[in-house]
């Protein structure tokens, strides 16, 4: 190459740079300032005692992160998220995983059916718990079948009984989340090569046999993805909590979840916000190690 | 055995589309009740007497509910066009454009998907705060006038496609602003609709960035507005109200379903390890 091409490649090239540089850069200033420094923030601010109102702050080491194991409603907060991830988890990706197999085996009219069953992923979450509340309602339709069926003698207040409310926001996440990882499944599926499932249909293999040896199987690697997108998506469940309990975590703290406490500890009248942010580094650092486990798991399970 | 199979399959179909439009169909019904019917404990899901009455309540009566819809609109709009043009910069510059550190960035992005956003809550609401952005809502507009995931897309999309057309374009004299605009952007028109439909999505459905932010009633969005009818009334939830006022909050998604669904299913997909 002689020298005078080469100079002016490098003038193109430094102009290249500077275009590069430009388009990039509200994306990097925006998350330099929200994510990068903020992650920074959050850890200084998990040190001190910090009052939102007055400006006080304090440094006083480790003593929010201590406060966690013996504040009786950071456990229980912790307690509610850990069974509420338990229990939504593993049921929102089996029944994906068996709705998008039963879609996608050659029937008519699996369009129609794909459409309905992605409606709950459009919902607004607010729309969603309200409409939620008002079936579970005292006189609402699922105590009235209930009692007509002869399921229950009398209506279950399920807004204000601490042992349902739970469940009640655990199945509303169910009913709400699997659409969009059955979509994923879906996409997943369609990419299995049709001559294995011929293959085992030749030698004898039931529809159940098919699932369990040939889909399961194929979809592992969907499977880790849809399991961490699940524990992260679980484990900072605020909307639809906040919005049952109307920002209270009750009935009788049963709906306190990690994301709702560290909401009212960071932004309630109490010296708790550093409190609250040493709650989310906690928070965070327990999703790390879930979803690393879950992966090891996953990935480890013996191949069929 | 096999001739049991598409029966039982469809009957699988069925009961979990049942399970699906069961609370959409209630919330429908219950917005056509009057408020009467609704806590009488009525089985019907037809209502006995309908009736407009929640929604001329929503929109005659209560000043604020048109202003909601009126916020989330223009919230979302500016919102998707921000991230849209933004995103759509950021990945072409990243795989088109060579300069130093454009490794680095890429990679600092992409690790910004992994960081829960519970982290970022309390410093961004600070930052917000110093910034004098309470209650207005460039709180909301700020910190997500990016998305990390929408940047990966748009780089994925830019890397896969031929480079002849620019390299046309630059030969015949144009900027790499107006290649940009004139040539890449509107060759990717489908991965921009994608992202559009659901950064929209997620702009309309937020709740807690506007619950935080926004403290005068009149300027909440529809979800935070929804929530706060809940608790109006000192605890007597008006179900009328509210159900009509989800609905109504469901329509605009609703009608962007129907008319761009090819896009929901493909974005689905390239979330997917595809």
């Amino acid at each position: 190459m002689g020298v005078l091409t080469y100079m002016k490649k490098s003038k193109s090239l430094r102009r290249e740079a500077l275009q590069g540089t430009l388009f990039v850069l509200p994306a990097v200033i925006v998350i330099g300032i929200f994510v990068f420094i903020s992650i920074l923030f959050a850890i200084f601010i998990s040190f001190h005692r910090v009052n939102l109102f007055t400006g006080y702050m304090e440094f006083i080491g480790l003593d929010n992160y201590m406060r966690i194991f013996s504040d009786t409603k950071s456990l229980r907060a912790f307690t509610n998220t850990a069974t509420f991830v338990a229990v939504v988890v593993p049921i929102q990706t089996f029944l994906a995983m068996v709705m998008a197999s039963v879609l996608n085996a050659q029937i008519k009219g699996r369009l129609q059916f794909r459409v309905i069953y992605f409606l709950p992923t459009l919902t607004s979450s607010a729309a969603l718990t309200m409409i939620f509340m008002f079936l579970f309602s005292l006189t609402g339709p699922v105590n009235e079948i209930a009692m007509k069926i002869g399921l229950l003698d009398a209506p279950i207040n399920f807004l204000k009984e601490a042992k349902v409310a739970l469940q009640v926001i655990m199945a509303m996440n169910i009913w709400s989340t699997v659409p969009f990882f059955m979509t994923i499944y879906l996409a997943a599926l369609q990419e299995i090569p049709k001559s294995i499932y011929e293959a085992a249909e030749v030698d004898g293999a039931n529809a159940f046999q098919r699932f369990f040896y040939i889909t399961i199987p194929q979809l592992k690697p969907i499977t880790t993805f849809v399991l961490l997108m699940g524990i992260v998506g679980t484990f900072q469940m605020f909307d639809q909590a906040f919005i049952f309990s109307n920002g209270s975590g009750g009935p009788e703290n049963s709906t306190l979840t990690v994301a709702l406490l560290i909401y009212r500890n960071a932004f309630g009248q109490n010296n708790t916000m550093g409190y609250a942010a040493a709650m989310s580094i906690m928070l965070a650092a327990i999703i790390f190690i879930i979803s690393f486990i879950a992966q090891k798991l996953n990935n480890s399970e013996s191949m069929y | 055995m096999k001739k049991y199979v598409k029966p039982s399959l469809y009957l699988i179909l069925i009961i979990y589309a049942a399970f699906t439009l069961f609370p959409f169909l209630w919330a429908v019904s219950g917005a056509f009740k009057s408020y009467k019917e609704i806590t009488s404990g009525s089985m019907s899901i037809i209502p006995n007497d309908p009736t407009f009455n929640a929604f001329i309540k929503l929109f005659q009566m209560d000043d604020l509910f048109l202003r909601w819809v009126f916020n989330s609109f223009w919230l979302c709009t500016l919102g998707t066009i921000i991230n849209v043009l933004l995103n759509s910069m950021a990945g072409y510059s990243l795989a088109r454009l060579r300069f130093k550190g454009s490794q680095a960035v890429f990679y600092m992005i992409l690790a910004t998907i992994m960081v829960p956003g519970q982290v970022l809550l309390i410093p961004n609401y600070l930052i917000v705060k110093n910034l004098g952005l309470i209650n207005s809502f460039g709180a909301i507009l700020f910190p997500s006038a990016v998305n990390a995931t929408y940047i990966f897309m748009m780089r994925q999309f830019f890397i896969n496609f031929p480079k002849e057309l620019e390299e046309a374009a630059a030969i015949d004299g144009l900027s790499r602003i107006g290649t940009f605009f004139r040539i890449a952007m509107p060759l990717a028109k489908v991965s921009i609709s994608t992202q559009a439909v659901f950064i929209f999505l997620g702009f309309w459905n937020n709740f807690l960035q506007p619950k935080l932010y926004l403290q005068d009633p009149a300027k909440y969005t529809l979800t935070v507005g929804i929530q706060s009818m809940m608790s109006r009334y000192s605890g007597i939830t008006q179900w009328d109200e509210v159900l009509a006022a989800s609905v109504i909050s469901l329509v605009p998604i609703l009608i962007i379903y129907i008319v761009l669904n090819k896009y929901f299913m493909q974005s689905v997909r390239m979330d997917g390890e595809k």
